[in-house]
């Protein structure tokens, strides 16, 4: 019986240094295979950070836009920081707003200038579906303007592109063949709303 | 020698023109190119008219056969007329008429029913005669029907004009007379029933007004207009005479309004919003943006030429599109003095109603472009000696001369609006405007309310509303041009 149980012991210990052994040696093998991955180990899970951001929404009378403080997830720089502002403005807005900017429109290409312009390109969708209207037309424009020179430092001017081109307006009213600067006519002053997880 | 030559050319003119000599009223003959008459001749009771007269209208070859018949083609398609036979054969099918074809005086002169009977089976476009109002339609062209009835009711008087099919048309009512303008090629009026002391004329005048004269006594007086599928109906209703007060107690009366002054407009650029493949905003009931901005704007043009007697362009006068630049251009090239462009609104909130008025707001660049305006002069040389300044400006941006002018004007309207159409909370906006940036003259952008709201959607579909919306625009020109277009 003593007997016994020392072979199942040397066994056992055998096959742990085997295994130890095996595993030991793929490691060897993934990081001659991966020579620039990294190799500290993962950190642990953390929640994403954020940054809170003034977008700029309509209101559900249709006559003005809202500043409201929304967290958009933080990014590194200020043109990946811009794309994500603009990407958070394209979302369904929170209540009781309502999105001036028509449902579908996505945001195809965000850069900046050295001279303090931002470029956004947006699909078509935010010219084909649009209701219409100078003031409606009006909205859109400056809530992408607005939420822009408002959150990226330096930014002063904006120039709305459609689908990669330069286009004479969104609706056939405002003129966006210029960089728009921030304009709060059509905004409601009044303080700001408490940031809207 | 010569005399006998004049003799006999006289002689031949006269014999030439004996058939046509019992001549009744000629042929109003209304068309796209426009309108024109075609004389016509009563043979043994029968009214012809001269098929080589009709060839003006329609395009036709005539060959006489051998057995003294004549054979007409129009586009390729035959129509043969046997000799003395009160028929005629087109592209194979029979058709009777009151009376042959005949020959006279060197001429082949068909019946008058020979047109829509025979002519308008093989014409391109559609023939029709009219034979109570002697017309003759060719082609695609609007020529309602107006009956026109003078009536007592109560102490006063109402005329009803009934329009079938129904047409556009705008009613002006001044001091004396109701104008009637309908938006059509030619009328079709007929003879007016009723009487009354206090309407001195019922009068039709080319290409689509009628007038009705109001005598000086007459009390006030209201003009209605409604439409319905078949017909539209104009009502006007003139209270009794106001009985004369005793001049001697109270003071004189002030005199009726005169014909405004036009002061130092000359050329007004109306541009109605959208059109073509561009519809503009859709109702919530379906109206399109670029019918009502059109139709207001052909309002605005016959309120405007016949009222301030200035000269009224058009960006575009039917249902295509238009691009801001031919806008501009247009208004640049008429050398406009004031520009109105007409929209209507949309806002995702059905509740949302009101008008506005938008001017041009400049930016850096633009208060920059403002700025060197005055100073960018050049001084060319002209023929005869001396030189000639011209200021230079960007084409893009040429408004910005004009935007402090053009905010008064934005004013005006606002104004003049205030108590007729509502209003948004801010009537007034300054914006970065696409059709107004390039122009060179006073420009506003009016916005006439919101086709999304169904009650403001009624009333700009209705006549009463798009009038009232026509009325402020004229009085806020009217004021402009006052100024001396400052």
């Amino acid at each position: 019986m003593k007997r016994t149980f020392l072979f199942g012991l040397a066994g056992f210990t055998a096959l742990a240094l085997m295994a130890w052994g095996v595993d030991a040696g793929l490691q060897y093998l993934g990081r001659t295979a991966s020579p620039d991955a990294p190799v500290a180990p993962a950190p642990p899970p953390t929640p994403t950070a954020h940054i809170t951001a003034t977008l700029f929404y309509g209101a559900r009378d249709g006559l003005l836009l809202h500043p409201v403080r929304v967290e958009v997830r933080l990014a590194e720089g200020p043109v990946a920081q811009g794309r994500e502002i603009v990407r958070a403005l394209l979302q369904p807005p929170p209540a009781p707003y309502v999105s001036v900017i028509p449902a579908g429109t996505t945001l195809k290409a965000f850069y900046l200038t050295s001279g303090g312009d931002a470029f956004v390109d947006l699909s078509a969708d935010v010219s084909a579906k649009h209701p219409g209207g100078t003031h409606a037309e009006l909205l859109t424009v400056y809530a992408v303007v607005n939420t822009i020179t408002t959150n990226l430092q330096g930014v002063q001017r904006v120039q709305l592109l459609v689908d990669g081109k330069e286009a004479d307006s969104l609706a056939g009213h405002v003129d966006v063949r210029r960089p728009l600067e921030r304009d709060t006519a059509f905004v409601r002053q009044e303080p700001p709303p408490a940031v809207v997880q | 020698m010569r005399a006998l030559a004049v003799t006999a050319v006289l002689l031949a003119l006269l014999l030439t023109s004996l058939p046509l000599a019992q001549s009744p009223a000629p042929i109003g003959v209304v068309s796209p190119a426009g309108r024109r008459v075609l004389s016509t001749a009563v043979v043994n009771d029968q009214e012809y008219v001269a098929l080589d007269d009709v060839a003006a209208f329609v395009p036709l070859t005539l060959r006489e056969d051998r057995q003294g018949g004549l054979s007409i083609t129009v586009r390729g398609k035959t129509i043969v007329a046997p000799r003395d036979r009160a028929l005629v054969s087109v592209d194979g099918r029979v058709v009777a008429l009151p009376a042959p074809l005949t020959r006279m005086g060197g001429r082949w002169l068909a019946p008058v029913e020979f047109l829509p009977r025979a002519l308008a089976l093989v014409a391109e476009s559609r023939i029709e005669y009219r034979r109570g109002s002697r017309l003759l339609l060719i082609g695609n062209v609007r020529v309602p029907r107006v009956t026109t009835r003078v009536e007592p009711v109560g102490s006063g008087t109402r005329v009803t004009m009934e329009i079938a099919p129904p047409v556009g048309m705008m009613t002006v009512t001044e001091a004396d007379k109701v104008m009637v303008r309908l938006d059509a090629d030619a009328l079709d009026v007929a003879p007016v029933t009723g009487t009354s002391p206090v309407v001195t004329l019922v009068r039709a005048e080319a290409p689509a007004t009628i007038t009705v004269g109001i005598a000086p006594s007459a009390g006030d007086i209201r003009a209605a207009a409604s439409n319905n599928d078949t017909a539209a109906r104009v009502v006007i209703d003139i209270a009794a005479p106001v009985q004369a007060p005793d001049v001697s107690a109270a003071p004189a009366a002030p005199a009726a309004p005169a014909l405004v002054s036009k002061g130092g407009l000359q050329t007004v650029v109306i541009d109605a919003g959208h059109g073509g493949d561009d519809a503009g905003v859709r109702g919530s009931g379906g109206t399109l943006e670029k019918q009502v901005t059109l139709d207001v704007a052909r309002r605005l043009k016959t309120v405007l030429e016949s009222r301030l007697g200035v000269h009224v362009v058009m960006t575009r006068d039917d249902d295509r599109a238009v691009s801001p630049d031919e806008r501009t251009a247009t208004a640049n090239n008429a050398k406009g003095d004031l520009f109105v462009s007409l929209h209507v609104s949309a806002s995702p909130a059905p509740a949302m109603t009101g008008a506005a008025v938008y001017f041009m707001r400049l930016d850096r660049e633009g208060e920059e472009t403002r700025r060197e305006a005055g100073a960018q002069s050049l001084a060319l040389p002209v023929l005869g000696g001396g030189t000639r300044v011209i200021e230079t400006i960007r084409w893009d941006l040429a408004q910005a001369r004009h935007v402090e002018h053009s905010g008064r004007l934005a004013n005006l309207l606002a104004a003049a609006l205030e108590g007729h159409v509502p209003m948004t909370p801010q009537p007034v906006q300054a914006a970065p405007l696409r059709v107004l940036a390039g122009l060179n003259m006073p420009a506003v952008l009016f916005e006439m309310g919101y086709l999304t709201n169904s009650a403001q959607e009624k009333r700009m579909t209705a006549d009463e509303g798009r009038t009232a919306l026509v009325q402020a625009v004229y009085d806020a020109v009217n004021r402009f041009a006052l100024a001396g277009g400052r």
